[in-house]
């Protein structure tokens, strides 16, 4: 019997952020493509988006930022799922994030960021190629 | 015992979550874990909650769990969100109401998509209530998406079904009354500070009396109740119906696990068989081509759908000439 496992992804907005119009074409993007999407909802601790990511067994995390917070926010998310034994949800993040601050991410354990300009084939066809449902 | 049943009995939440995605996904080697986890189950109160979109289901579940939370009972949430028939894809938005009790150990908050046309979704969303209740959840919510045939199916599973209304709906109440009047053994008109609340309360109050021999003899007669869920008003109200409608139904059946043992044992075990079946055979028939062929031989005139379906299914079953 041939089952093929459905990607699950989380879009999630951290922080004291109030702009999700980002996140919420990510996710449409992202069932177009053919994935299930949980999204948060604005305004979310790295606690509760990990609690959360662990409840609905998602393969990948996509956080969204644009408040500027993104440099303790998404390496606080890595750091939380290595904390509750979790090693096989990939994070990402996308938003207004300056190009200094990439390789420190990266470095922290996010996997990718996107910046604005990408375009919604580029993502889901980068998601395509790394996220591997588990 | 498997290692899995195990971590789900001692409330992993790890463990319960990999198991309803490999539920979700149809994974085979899931029976035998269900099949351990039987013994384990039928401690829950299920409670089904559904409504047409956006008359607030979501919020409600959300005052709901905190509601019993206060009374120190744990809580499990399956919120069902409509599948993408186009992509496959889903988004999944109902945990957005629900998120402030994502940091409650007492809450575990699962979001399902309807996912295929096969039938799936009724067996894995029960599957998955049996998980919850394996896990020790006292409390499970069940919130479906909107009125309809399926979510009919899913209260087969809710010892209390609530059904979710918003005022200026009456026509709508009419349209689907055969449905809803069925399954509700409580009625929630929520919003009830916009116009025409009353006249919602009404319409539904004559659509109950009129089954007046459906309610004789001391059976359930169906509260209707009106509820803001988001200021929660109305919610304590709907919870003491609730233990109104749980008390009645564990007095009228001896008790919890009686209500399972009837036609409930027999609706789910009908529903297995068919989903079995239709699993082996169809996913043999993609395998090899049939159906594709099929197909392609109806839409070509070659073949009358009807005799492609016994030229299908018969050899299956051991049956050459029908």
């Amino acid at each position: 019997m041939v089952k093929k496992r459905k990607l699950r992804i989380m879009v999630a907005k951290p922080g004291l952020d109030g702009h999700d119009r980002g996140a919420r074409i990510i996710a449409r993007a992202y069932r177009d493509a053919g994935y299930e999407v949980v999204y948060t909802g604005l305004h979310q601790t790295p606690e509760e988006i990990v609690r959360a990511a662990i409840q609905e067994d998602v393969d990948m995390i996509g956080l969204s930022s644009l408040a500027g917070a993104h440099n303790y926010l998404f390496p606080r998310t890595v750091e939380l799922l290595l904390e509750n034994g979790v090693e096989d949800i990939v994070v990402c993040g996308g938003g207004i994030i300056p190009d200094d601050d990439i390789p420190s991410l990266k470095e922290a354990g996010i996997k990718e960021i996107f910046l604005p300009g990408t375009t919604l084939e580029d993502i889901v066809k980068w998601v395509e190629e790394n996220i591997k449902p588990r | 015992m498997n290692n899995i049943v195990e971590k789900v009995i001692a409330g992993d939440v790890r463990a319960v979550a990999r198991l309803i995605r490999d539920i979700d996904d149809g994974m085979p080697e899931v029976r035998n874990i269900l099949k351990e986890l039987y013994p384990f189950i039928g401690r829950a109160y299920v409670i089904g909650i559904t409504g047409a979109p956006g008359v607030g289901k979501s919020t409600l579940v959300d005052q709901m769990i905190s509601h019993f939370r206060k009374q120190n009972k744990t809580v499990g949430v399956l919120a069902v969100d409509p599948t993408s028939p186009f992509s496959g894809g889903a988004i999944l938005g109902d945990r957005i109401r629900m998120q402030r009790h994502s940091m409650d150990d007492g809450v575990f908050i699962r979001s399902m998509a309807t996912r295929g046309h096969f039938g799936g979704l009724t067996q894995s969303t029960r599957s998955a209530i049996d998980v919850l209740d394996a896990m020790g959840k006292d409390i499970i919510i069940v919130e479906t998406v909107g009125v309809g045939q399926d979510e009919v199916d899913i209260v087969k599973s809710a010892y209390t079904t609530i059904i979710m209304v918003i005022p200026g709906m009456g026509d709508d109440i009419q349209a689907i009354k055969a449905g809803i009047l069925e399954v509700g053994d409580i009625f929630l008109i929520n919003k009830s500070d916009r116009d025409g609340a009353d006249k919602t309360f009404s319409d539904l109050r004559l659509m109950i009396n009129m089954d007046q021999t459906k309610y004789k003899d001391g059976k359930w007669k169906p509260p209707i109740l009106k509820s803001q869920a988001v200021f929660d008003n109305g919610v304590t109200e709907l919870l003491d119906e609730i233990e109104k409608h749980g008390n009645y139904i564990i007095e009228t059946s001896g008790g919890i696990h009686a209500v399972k043992k009837k036609e409930r044992v027999r609706d789910d075990l009908i529903d297995m068989i068919k989903n079995r079946v239709l699993e082996e055979m169809f996913d043999k028939f993609i395998e090899t081509g049939e159906f594709n062929r099929a197909v392609k031989s109806i839409v070509d005139g070659k073949i009358d759908p009807y005799t492609a379906c016994d030229e299908l299914v018969l050899p299956k079953l051991g049956i050459f000439n029908a």
